[in-house]
């Protein structure tokens, strides 16, 4: 019966249904063309010559001018200081937002919170930027007050969505019966928070901490307009470097700061991939 | 005291109740008290200043950047037209609407783009064995997490006069002087793909990804050729990954500012530009604010036909 029909049947056989052969060519260039322009950017990196068109020979001599250049060492540690308290801040919040809103129970506005806490996601970059900026020239006027604390504040807003996405993820994940046990056995809702649900909850806290500091690490857009005075970041200062022309030092920084996102993306991928 | 000492049946069951209505009153506090930092930093700081933004759209432009606190709507006049300076008659002005027009027409290509690209690629992805979809997802999404200025950068070294893909051009003897790619829209439209393209795949993968490929077979079995089953099986179950996709992938490129700004050169100006150039060396807020609003009015416009999208023919999942 079944060579019957497939006399009727279009030619493909139907095992090779799924697999659709153009697909696979198209996958692989894709992959390419994803990674090809920054392959070119690393290998460039290492090229001991001031073109960044022509090989010549391996050599990290760009690293070392990139290391000594006063200016980008200033602006890696004010991204490193920015990043980091905006990762600290928005984590603990992004923490306790999420156990809200996965073991609150069901309420009513719930789903209005969520919606709230993602708003730096549905809103184009720019926008937040200028509005943002608008907001603090008038709050920096009425205070007086001035200095890092503005950006800082700016980096942990849109911070928090990220670091809320894998924690929740998490906590939706993780059973209650271990909470349901420890309060069962008379642990105040403290000490079942932290014996318990943090303990069991770290990977997702530690994922949802490197993605907030790769994220704010990266941003141009939103520190370019709020910035003031002197709290130039490395992104920023990569851009006005790229303004002024293509420099070899760039791309030693740039490779620098790839290799470091995907350290941090890639630990956080396993933290993540342990849970299942 | 002495009275609750012979508790009556109703009695217990008051207490009872009070008792769970004072742990459900305790559970709302700890809940708004976990909520409030979050929901009130982004209120205040993410939300709120929107309103800021709208405020100072309707004022007029300081000398030096900033405001005016005088009442003004012509922001948003200046946006179709020209005030003369000498004898304040107002010409129409097609410059703003032109960029306006080619930041659209950039963001649906690449949206198209994206999708002709990302599709097979999510399709690919989700008809992998399992143990070979994680190197996929993780290869996909890494370059989404590095930088956005430096992934731009990288393209600007691939397509510029001396980049990558003119030298091997002219080393297969394609060509015998350079293209110029640098500083076209094509180029703009190539960052904008590039920047955006794993925001097409995963929601589209997500669809597909606990999609049960023997209903292909069935497809196969009742006769129907591959782009019958195609276009009957998996273009419906996709859809919502299709929309998603497309949302995601149109509000940032409408919102482009690296990307224009170094493959476009400061030339092809894009809203992202025109509003930080107002914010910037242009010095009209209100300007620049008028107009960042008009792109969240599209953004939203954008989001409300998508949910319709998402919603409709909701019939086709199996």
């Amino acid at each position: 019966m079944d060579k019957l029909l497939s006399i009727f049947r279009p030619s493909t056989g139907s095992r090779e249904l799924r697999r659709q052969p153009l697909f696979t060519g198209m996958s692989w260039l894709v992959l390419l063309f994803l990674y090809a322009p920054i392959a070119v950017l690393v290998v460039f990196s290492f090229n001991d010559n001031r073109s960044v068109v022509r090989w010549t020979e391996f050599s990290l001599r760009w690293y070392a001018a990139a290391l000594e250049n006063d200016d980008i060492r200033r602006s890696a540690m004010i991204s490193i200081q920015v990043a980091f308290t905006a990762t600290v801040f928005s984590t603990i919040i992004a923490t306790m937002a999420a156990l809200a809103t996965t073991r609150g129970g069901v309420y009513r506005g719930r789903s209005a919170a969520i919606a709230l806490i993602n708003q730096p996601l549905m809103i184009p970059e720019i926008v937040t930027a200028i509005a943002t900026l608008a907001f603090f020239s008038i709050l920096r006027q009425l205070t007086g007050v001035t200095g890092i604390g503005w950006l800082i504040l700016a980096h942990t807003v849109f911070c928090v969505p990220f670091a809320y996405m894998p924690i929740r993820a998490r906590l939706s994940d993780m059973s209650v019966t271990y909470e349901a046990a420890a309060a069962d056995l008379y642990a105040t809702p403290w000490q079942t928070f932290r014996h318990v649900t943090l303990p069991l909850l770290m990977p997702g806290v530690m994922a949802g901490a490197m993605l907030a500091f790769v994220v704010s690490l990266d941003d141009v857009i939103i520190t370019l307009l709020v910035a003031g005075p002197g709290e130039t970041t490395l992104p920023i200062y990569i851009l006005g470097q790229i303004r002024r022309g293509v420099t070899p030092e760039v791309n030693a920084i740039s490779t620098i700061l790839i290799g470091l996102t995907v350290a941090m993306v890639t630990l956080t991928f396993f933290l993540q991939r342990k849970r299942k | 005291m002495g009275v609750a000492a012979n508790i009556s049946q109703p009695d217990a069951a008051t207490r009872l109740r009070a008792a769970q209505e004072e742990r459900a009153r305790q559970r709302r506090r700890t809940r708004l008290l976990l909520l409030a930092p979050a929901l009130g930093i982004i209120g205040i700081f993410g939300l709120f200043p929107l309103s800021i933004a709208l405020v100072y759209s309707f004022l007029e432009p300081g000398t030096y950047g900033g405001v005016e606190w005088v009442f003004s709507y012509d922001a948003y006049v200046q946006f179709l037209f020209e005030r003369d300076i000498f004898d304040d008659t107002l010409a129409f002005n097609s410059a703003y609407l032109q960029i306006f027009g080619r930041s659209f027409g950039l963001a649906i290509t690449t949206m198209i783009g994206t999708l002709i690209l990302g599709f097979p690629v999510a399709y690919f992805i989700a008809a992998r064995p399992p143990e070979q979809r994680n190197f996929w997802l993780f290869a996909i999404t890494l370059p989404f997490w590095t930088n956005l200025l430096i992934r731009t950068y990288s393209m600007l070294l691939i397509v510029r006069d001396e980049g990558f893909v003119n030298l091997m051009l002219m080393k297969i003897g394609l060509i015998s002087e350079p293209l110029e790619m640098l500083y076209t829209d094509g180029a703009v439209l190539a960052g904008l793909v590039y920047s955006y393209l794993p925001f097409m795949i995963l929601p589209i993968y997500a669809s597909l990804e606990k999609f049960d490929f023997s209903l292909l077979e069935a497809g196969h079995d009742l006769f129907a050729t591959r782009t019958q089953v195609f276009r009957h099986i998996i273009i419906p179950i996709t859809r919502p990954g299709i929309v998603a996709g497309c949302v995601l992938v149109l509000i940032p490129a409408l919102g482009a500012y690296i990307t224009p700004e170094l493959l476009g050169g400061g030339k092809k100006l894009m809203i992202g530009n025109l509003i930080a150039l107002q914010f910037g060396s242009g010095r009209n807020w209100p300007f620049g604010a008028a107009a960042a609003l008009i792109l969240m009015a599209i953004v939203l416009i954008a989001l409300l036909v998508s949910l319709r999208a998402g919603a409709s023919k909701e019939g086709g999942h199996g």
